[in-house]
């Protein structure tokens, strides 16, 4: 008996004595101070925002042709279906600005497609409702999704207002082209959502949005935040409009009609 | 107490065995989506919630009902129903339970269920809802133990617990309401946008609770020596009458706000699930319309609603109409249309549906053996038993005995 408790006292000495000669790695531990470096060509911002010129980009096959280049770097799966997975996709008028419609549009703008993906709004519902945090905003404004953290309740994508998340509702991955994958972004696993993150691995990196890179000048990117970025610039200068402004949102992607 | 539901007739045996076939058989479906995904249901990118969150969302009406019982008795001190509190309680344990496993089985990375507690985040309802839902388990399953233990020693029921039973009452109704926000503050679902929806999924789950708790005690007087108090019925009988004709009242004012104010969006879902849906769906959400207007009726007036046996078909229909509309209908109607104006049809799959008769299976499993506990306790201590002439021992009856049980 008495000698189980001088163990004991013996044993909690030596764990108080660890705690304080090692408060570093506790810290550490905690995750309060990891010691990761900025990229030195790290692109950076106060609020990235996307302007996309639909007079110039307004087909299927050129919005295809830059989903393409999308779902191929970001490792998306193609499926066919109800339960498809998709970050960058076109739609008509009617479908992309609902509440903007009228019978009597210009049969060129009704004609048109538009390019649609997530709006990583200033004020995004998805952030609001997720239970783990596993959608998050930055503070440059990106709503990312931390793929370790999502639970798969799909709360977020009750939330989205417009359709713009995916959930792997089987393995991804049965679904991909695994002779083609992109070795530089990770594949999901089945039972999380999934959605466009305009391309943060790239700005990390200092490269544009590979959707901006390929459209030909149609799409512009940079800092709503910096009165003189290129965005700023368009917005300026051309009539935009936001997809449901109703829901209050603050849409970061701008539509030029 | 768990040893008095150890021992029972061979028709308990029966009928235990008979749902834990009925689980073995649900949890094949449910190995199947452990091991495919939720690609096995019928949800789509489109309707991201199916027949698990809607049945969810309608036992959490069933759990919350239980306050029907126990409020006229703790803050009315309306003692007729005093013998009924624990079914009330116990029920709401197994609709807890059921709604926990529904929340369980949707979600698409179940091992990583404990991320909502280690990364709390208050501005999530659905955080709130978890907190609300195993509370509310917590304080039936204190409160009802300790009262039917204590019945069960002939002792008072302690007095440390009436704060227990009063913030549970507070507690039934807040279950429901943080329920009905999880729907009711998202953006661009226009058929949850509405203010009335806690309002509506509260006198909803008012009727519908109850009606299944008679049903279910009715059932129970049959196989046991229990027997409810006709002025507890009757009682009860008309709280569900009330609630159903608020809830269809809630019902019509949101048929007012959408047409009247011609508000393209708040129209969409009510002209879609009523008239543009699968012919199945439109046929069920008119069915749920009769039948509301048929219980209705049948509850009203009270030559039927006091009709005991009529009563059950009157229950069975309320409770078809109210799982239509809130079980199958609400959770469609906000899906759709989607948010591009167009149409994903919903309808859940075989295995779904095996799914969750595993659920209920086991929701079920809990009612009976609670019940079969409760029962017991009831008989060993003489409350409410059934007396020769068809009467419960606590109504004032031709055949009652000379010297009426005790009041405890």
């Amino acid at each position: 008996m008495k000698n189980s408790r001088r163990t004991f006292i013996k044993l909690a000495g030596i764990a108080a004595a660890g705690l304080a000669v090692a408060p570093k790695k506790v810290l550490a531990s905690s995750g309060g101070h990891s010691p990761v470096k900025v990229n030195a060509t790290a692109s950076h911002a106060k609020h990235w925002a996307m302007v996309i010129d639909t007079t110039k980009l307004h087909t299927a096959e050129a919005i295809d042709e830059l989903a393409k280049v999308c779902h191929h770097i970001h490792n998306v799966p193609s499926i066919e279906g109800k339960k498809e997975v998709k970050w960058l996709w076109h739609d008509t008028y009617g479908h992309s600005f609902p509440e903007q419609e009228n019978p009597h549009l210009a049969e060129e703008v009704h004609e048109r497609v538009f390019p649609l993906l997530c709006n990583h709004c200033e004020n995004p519902p998805c952030v609001r409702v997720c239970p783990t945090k596993a959608t998050f905003q930055r503070p440059d404004g990106i709503v990312a999704m931390d793929y370790h953290r999502c639970i798969g309740c799909r709360y977020c994508m009750a939330g989205c207002p417009y359709g713009s998340r995916s959930f792997n509702w089987g393995d991804p991955r049965l679904n991909l082209d695994m002779a083609n994958l992109n070795p530089e972004f990770p594949t999901r696993m089945r039972g999380v959502v999934e959605k466009c993150n305009f391309c943060v691995e790239r700005l990390a990196v200092g490269k544009q949005p590979a959707c901006v890179e390929a459209s030909n000048g149609a799409m512009f990117f940079g800092d709503l935040k910096d009165p003189d970025s290129e965005v700023r610039k368009v917005l300026r200068e051309k009539f935009t409009i936001r997809r449901k402004p109703s829901a209050g949102t603050e849409p970061s992607v701008y539509y030029i009609i | 107490m768990l040893e008095l539901a150890l021992k029972g007739s061979k028709r308990y045996y029966g009928w235990i065995a008979f749902l834990l076939v009925l689980i073995g058989i649900g949890s094949t479906a449910l190995v199947d989506q452990w091991i495919n995904g939720l690609t096995i249901t019928g949800m789509s990118r489109d309707v991201s919630w199916g027949f698990y969150i809607s049945q969810f969302t309608y036992l959490v009406g069933l759990a919350a009902s239980g306050v029907m019982i126990v409020l006229p008795n703790y803050f009315h001190s309306y003692k007729t129903n005093k013998h009924m509190v624990i079914f009330g309680e116990f029920m709401a344990i197994a609709a807890c339970i059921m709604c926990l496993l529904f929340i369980v089985v949707d979600i698409g990375q179940p091992t990583r269920m404990m991320n909502m507690i280690f990364h709390p985040t208050p501005n999530s309802i659905l955080f709130w809802d978890m907190i609300v839902l195993n509370g509310y388990l917590f304080l039936n399953l204190l409160v009802g133990w300790t009262c039917l233990q204590a019945d069960r020693q002939h002792l008072p029921h302690p007095q440390w617990l009436k704060p227990f039973i009063y913030i549970s009452i507070i507690w039934a109704f807040s279950i429901h309401t943080v329920t009905a926000f999880l729907y009711q503050g998202l953006p661009g679902r226009h058929y949850w946008l509405t203010a009335i929806l806690a309002a509506r999924f509260l006198a909803s789950a008012f009727c519908s609770g109850p009606a299944i708790l008679l049903l279910v005690m009715m059932i129970t007087e049959k196989f046991t020596s229990f027997k409810m108090a006709k002025n507890a019925i009757s009682t009860l009988v008309k709280i569900i009458a009330y609630a159903m004709c608020v809830n269809m009242f809630f019902f019509a004012l949101e048929i007012f706000t959408s047409f009247y104010s011609n508000i393209p969006g708040h129209m969409h879902p009510i002209l879609y699930l009523f008239e543009h849906a699968s012919s199945g769906l439109v046929t069920l959400m008119w069915t749920f319309i009769a039948f509301a207007a048929i219980s209705i009726t049948l509850l009203v007036t009270p030559r039927f609603r006091n009709n005991y046996k009529l009563l059950p078909w009157t229950l069975g229909i309320l409770i078809v109409a109210t799982w239509i509309d809130k079980g199958l209908g609400l959770l469609i109607g906000g899906f759709n249309p989607t948010p591009f104006e167009t149409i994903t049809s919903y309808w859940p799959t075989g295995k779904e549906l095996m799914v969750s008769m595993m659920v209920y299976a086991i929701g079920a499993l809990v009612v009976t053996v609670l019940f079969k506990i409760a029962t017991e306790v009831k008989a060993e201590v003489g409350h409410s038993q059934k007396l020769d002439c068809g009467c419960s021992s606590e109504d004032t009856c031709e055949c009652a005995p000379e010297e009426a049980p005790a009041e405890a």
